[in-house]
């Protein structure tokens, strides 16, 4: 039994160590943020917030996670409220099929909680975040909109 | 035209509900392209009703209605057509009862109140929860699209939103009570048998399901399924040989092939210019692998899948399970963009047989590997262009010679499932239909004496099938590349050219449109070079024309920008619209650059994102989108038409910056 502490709630899991902290995140505690892209941490579709970085969840042990907090896409909103990031998303209309959104808008989150962006560092920083619909342009400016809104 | 509504209830398409909600179903499944919601603005907009009150219920076996596959740019086309006659006809009923009700006077619909000089009542009112018990005649008035007010707007697409908030409806988000996990077992390669498996290394708790050379570990839990998966030690045959990868256009031409003249006119044999166009195969690399819930009982199923038509899977389902169609239920949820037939139907097919052989629901998870090996690619084409040109630098001969496989393999019969063959221990069937491999083969050029030949293969080198464009992607390629070469022989500068050769007043549109927004004719940036390509996509779809500005960099292409003038008719929704063709742009053009499977005697070496690479956020130029909107015309298809004008504008530009004529995709990286 471990426990871990998701989206502000702690949670006892029975389940083995060795489990990827997606598979328990999915199938566990039955959230539908993080996606399964790749299984090889190169694409970005499972990323959560582990203590506000972005990391990938899909190789990420559960007996590693210890008292870290994980946030999921469900638990970016604020009282109900989406997290700016999330709402430019959808202003910007920034997905085509949204299986990469997940990991866009978790690396996006980390990023302007660091600081505001240049232009290319928004780039830069989703590189490791694959889109294979062809929304990149997209969501660089709902990344940009939401950094501007939140560092005017 | 006839839709496929005409004749069918039109309770098939359109409920009204008691709470005065609209549900229109259709056939036609979300791939990410933002049809559902277009297909809401065209119901609102003949229904009179707030779009805001429109749900579109997705496809659903016995609940909706059998409208093939979401193929082709033909939602928009045919799928559109359908819901609005369906809802103008809806619109009429309705009316009808507002007047047996308000008497005479002159009635208006607004927002989905009907209102006369004697009151008004809304939708729900007149017929909320009822069904509307009438046929689609068809010859209900339809809006005059200058009177539009809900198409042609930039409506947001619900379904971003819920997934922005994570708030689930994928596929890979089905849940379904005792359902248990499986992952499949394949080789790299295709055609190999198995001959044995050692399952001493599994973890305690993994049923094997074995049956020929179907493969699968389950579990009860995923990552033990996971587990399973990379302990089981499988021994495979050699698979059906594969020529070797350097030798494949070679050896496509060597091959028996059935013929097919598209254009049988004047021109025989060969012009004097002559010039030889490959394209590789390519990947759908869906970001997410293909994924499937089914739940199969003796006397039913119920599947959950995000293939592109859940009535043709079930067909295929039926005799795979031995069960009436009419007792499976095949529900589609959204997977995974798939651009055309990706593994979606295969992990449907192997979460069925898994479950039938367990009596469990079963959830089949691909993995990167199931996905860049087992899916089905786009095909590899060869073609040889020729041409003569008259003295006064228009062409007077042109033909075209094009080696293809099938690009059509959708399943329809258990044998064109992966399940159903390694299950049963039999082969993939050579093909006995031809299509896609011809589409955009001819040009819409106007040249006196033109032949067209497919050479159709029986059998790929690899399993093939429709990805995005399908033939059109290698045959403007080939043809807009040939005639950029055409230009240079007559000295006539490449737009200039192609304007010589067209007549349709919408072709030369989209050609000086994107003239005109590339500066085309002023001289490029010091060290870039631009290239241009058109087509009309299908013949009968979109019109587009890409230009594309390319510089080298120690000896590697790198595209600095795209414009792109697109005209689809009528637009429906503009920012939906411009998603599309900048997304068409960014996999065009990464699969201009750097796509290709590669293969050795083991078999595939595409096997994940290092093996496979797609363009990333800084390999992407900025892409200017330059709409046309034509209300006066039909709207066609948008999913497709910008793929097919990039790879040839990024070679044509090349060959303008460098001197350096590229004539095989991928494009980067072959400079020196």
């Amino acid at each position: 039994m471990f426990s871990i502490n998701v989206n502000g709630v702690d949670h006892q899991v029975a389940a083995p160590g060795e489990a990827p902290l997606l598979f328990v995140l999915r199938n566990d505690l039955g959230l539908n943020g993080p996606q399964f892209g790749c299984g090889e941490e190169t694409c970005g579709a499972c990323k959560v917030l582990v203590d506000g970085a972005a990391v990938p969840s899909c190789r990420l042990p559960l007996q590693r996670v210890g008292t870290a907090r994980v946030v999921t896409l469900e638990g970016l909103a604020e009282d109900g409220e989406p997290h700016p990031v999330q709402q430019a998303f959808v202003d910007e209309q920034a997905m085509q099929c949204g299986m990469c959104a997940n990991g866009m808008i978790i690396e996006a989150v980390a990023l302007v909680m660091r600081g505001n962006p240049t232009d290319a560092g928004i780039h830069e920083a989703l590189e490791g975040n694959l889109c294979r619909c062809g929304t990149h342009h997209r969501i660089a400016r709902a990344v940009r909109r939401a950094a501007d809104e939140l560092w005017r | 035209m006839s839709t496929a509504a005409d004749g069918t209830p039109i309770d098939d398409w359109i409920e009204i509900h008691a709470g005065g909600r609209v549900t229109v179903k259709t056939g036609k499944v979300e791939l990410g392209t933002g049809l559902l919601t277009a297909l809401a603005q065209i119901a609102a907009e003949e229904l009179d009703v707030a779009v805001e009150n429109v749900d579109v219920a997705g496809p659903w076996t016995g609940r909706s209605p059998d409208e093939g596959y979401t193929a082709g740019s033909r939602s928009i086309k045919e799928g559109g057509a359908a819901i609005r006659r369906a809802a103008a006809e809806a619109r009429q009923v309705l009316l009808e009862l507002a007047a047996a009700e308000l008497g005479g006077g002159a009635l208006s619909v607004t927002g989905g109140v009907v209102s006369g000089p004697r009151g008004s009542r809304t939708y729900a009112e007149l017929l909320g929860g009822k069904p509307f018990n009438r046929t689609v005649s068809g010859l209900a008035p339809l809006k005059r699209p200058e009177s539009y007010r809900v198409v042609g707007t930039a409506v947001q697409r619900p379904d971003i939103a819920r997934k922005a908030y994570g708030l689930g409806g994928f596929v890979t988000d089905v849940r379904v009570d005792g359902m248990v996990h499986a992952r499949v077992v394949r080789p790299r390669t295709f055609g190999a048998r198995l001959a044995g498996v050692d399952a001493s290394g599994l973890p305690e708790g993994v049923t094997v399901v074995r049956r020929n050379d179907f493969l699968a570990v389950v579990a009860d839990r995923e990552e033990v399924a996971l587990a399973a998966r990379d302990a089981i030690r499988p021994t495979w045959t050699d698979g059906d040989p594969v020529p070797p990868m350097g030798e494949l256009f070679s050896w496509m031409r060597r091959q028996v092939t059935e013929d097919q003249e598209l254009i049988d006119g004047s021109a025989r044999g060969q012009g004097s210019i002559v010039r030889d166009y490959h394209w590789p195969f390519q990947a759908h690399a869906s970001l997410a692998p293909s994924c499937a819930v089914a739940d199969v009982r003796p006397g039913g199923a119920t599947v959950y899948t995000a293939a592109q038509g859940v009535y043709p899977l079930r067909r295929a389902l039926a005799p795979l399970l031995g069960l009436p169609p009419a007792s499976i239920e095949v529900i589609h949820r959204e997977g995974s963009g798939c651009y055309g037939h990706n593994g979606a139907d295969d992990a449907a097919a192997d979460a069925a047989v898994i479950s039938q052989e367990l009596g469990r629901p079963v959830r089949v998870q691909w993995t990167r590997f199931d996905e860049l090996v087992w899916a089905r690619k786009g095909p590899a084409m060869t073609t040889r262009m020729s041409a003569d040109l008259a003295p006064d630098g228009r062409i007077a001969r042109w033909t075209s010679d094009i080696w293809s496989p099938n690009h059509g393999g959708r399943p329809s019969r258990p044998e064109q499932l992966i399940a159903g063959r390694l299950r049963d221990g039999i082969p993939e069937p050579d093909s006995t239909t031809y299509i896609g491999g011809g589409r955009n083969a001819r040009v819409d050029y106007e040249i006196a004496a033109q032949r067209v030949t497919m050479h159709w293969l029986r059998r790929p080198a690899l399993p093939g099938s429709a990805l995005r464009g399908l033939g059109a992607t290698a045959n403007t390629f080939a043809n807009e590349c040939f005639m950029d070469e055409l230009a240079g022989l007559a000295g006539v500068d490449p737009v200039e050219f192609r304007r010589r050769h067209l007549s349709d007043r919408r072709a030369l549109a989209v050609i000086d449109t994107v003239a005109g927004a590339s500066g085309w004719g002023g001289p490029p940036p010091p060290g870039r070079g631009r290239g241009v390509a058109y087509g009309r996509y299908d013949g009968t779809g979109a019109y587009v024309a890409t230009v594309a500005e390319v510089s080298i960099v120690e000896d590697a292409v790198r595209v600095e920008r795209l414009w792109i003038a697109h005209d689809c008719g009528l637009i429906v929704n503009p920012d939906g619209l411009r998603n599309q063709i900048e997304g068409n742009a960014v996999q065009s053009l990464s699969r201009a650059l750097i796509e290709q499977v590669r293969w050795d005697s083991g078999g595939l070496l595409c096997t994940d994102w290092q093996s496979y690479p797609i363009l990333r956020f800084t390999q992407i130029p900025p892409i200017d989108v330059i709409l046309i909107d034509r209300p006066d015309q039909p709207p066609v298809g948008a999913g497709e038409p910008a793929t097919i004008a990039t790879a040839p504008a990024v070679a044509n530009a090349i060959a303008a910056a460098t001197g350096v004529r590229l004539r095989q995709a991928p494009l980067g990286g072959r400079l020196r």
